[in-house]
């Protein structure tokens, strides 16, 4: 008899659910749940979504790696090397 | 990807370039600062934003390593351990901001029912993420949601999300357990989820 999960339960162990981190036997729990609540199923895409656009948001290219940076600051590192 | 060490030749390459920096070879630190120094800043001005403080924890993160060399075992690649110090230099920098409003990581998790149901029910993201990502207006939005996580929450995301690093480097940093990392990361991210929800909403018909 798999155990009946509230919504709570799933998120509070959602990123070890998403991680496959949990034990087989909790699993099935997780699962069960999904399968009867469109609210977690929305809650779990929108959380990895979530994570996805602070990740791209930032990385993205606005403000891409720089090909050089200012020889002002390359030569301010090298000069506070040799004043140590 | 953020943590991926910038290429830096061989690893013979590293080698002879780590040899000759421990023998205080000054055209060996200045190939290493051209190396690397563009990644560290698009490192420091992800947690810093553009601006010239980026730029000074670059600076000190390289200072910080010239000083670790000698402890510098090999245990990774160059790049990779100074992404980690640029990460840290950054982030005591960070710490050091006195934010103006921070919301309380409390309102930003979701509610429920005294039965444990999701009190407001979530909906999905229409349109998808990757489609709005196209609009700058919206990585600005995004960013400013980031911003707005409580600080101890912000950094764990940081560090987790973008930079990358695992959990037990974290903790380490941060110094706090792993458990606390894993606890404030999963918190961060659903706080963070709450902060994007009304970007979808005004698109949903």
């Amino acid at each position: 008899m798999i155990r009946d999960l509230t919504c709570r339960e799933f998120v509070e162990f959602l990123d070890d659910y998403i991680a496959g981190a949990l034990p087989v036997e909790s699993r099935a729990e997780f699962d069960k749940h999904l399968s009867d609540c469109p609210s977690c199923v929305a809650y779990m895409a929108t959380y990895q979504q979530a994570i996805v656009l602070g990740r791209q948001a930032l990385l993205r290219s606005d403000d891409p790696v720089p090909d050089t940076v200012p020889e002002k600051l390359v030569q301010a590192i090298l000069a506070a090397r040799t004043r140590r | 990807m953020a943590t991926s060490p910038p290429a830096s030749g061989s690893d013979a390459g590293e080698a002879r370039l780590l040899a000759a920096l421990r023998e205080g070879d000054d055209a060996a630190f200045e190939r290493l600062v051209r190396l690397h120094s563009p990644r560290l800043l698009a490192v420091a001005r992800r947690i810093l934003g553009p601006g010239a403080e980026a730029e000074d924890a670059v600076q000190e993160a390289f200072l910080s390593a010239f000083r670790a060399l000698r402890a510098f075992e090999g245990q990774c690649q160059l790049g990779t351990w100074l992404h980690r110090i640029a990460a840290n230099a950054a982030l005591m920098r960070l710490r050091s901001r006195r934010r103006r409003s921070e919301s309380s990581i409390e309102d930003l998790l979701p509610r429920y029912l005294e039965d444990g149901t999701h009190l407001a029910h979530p909906a999905p993201w229409v349109p998808t993420p990757e489609a709005l990502l196209e609009q700058h207006e919206v990585r600005e939005r995004v960013r400013a949601a980031i911003d707005e996580l409580p600080a101890s929450y912000r950094e764990v995301l940081l560090l987790r999300d973008i930079e990358e690093l695992d959990t037990r480097e974290v903790a380490s940093l941060l110094e706090i357990s792993e458990n606390l990392v894993k606890v404030r990361l999963h918190r961060a991210r659903q706080a963070l989820r709450t902060l994007l929800e009304p970007l979808f909403r005004e698109v949903q018909p």
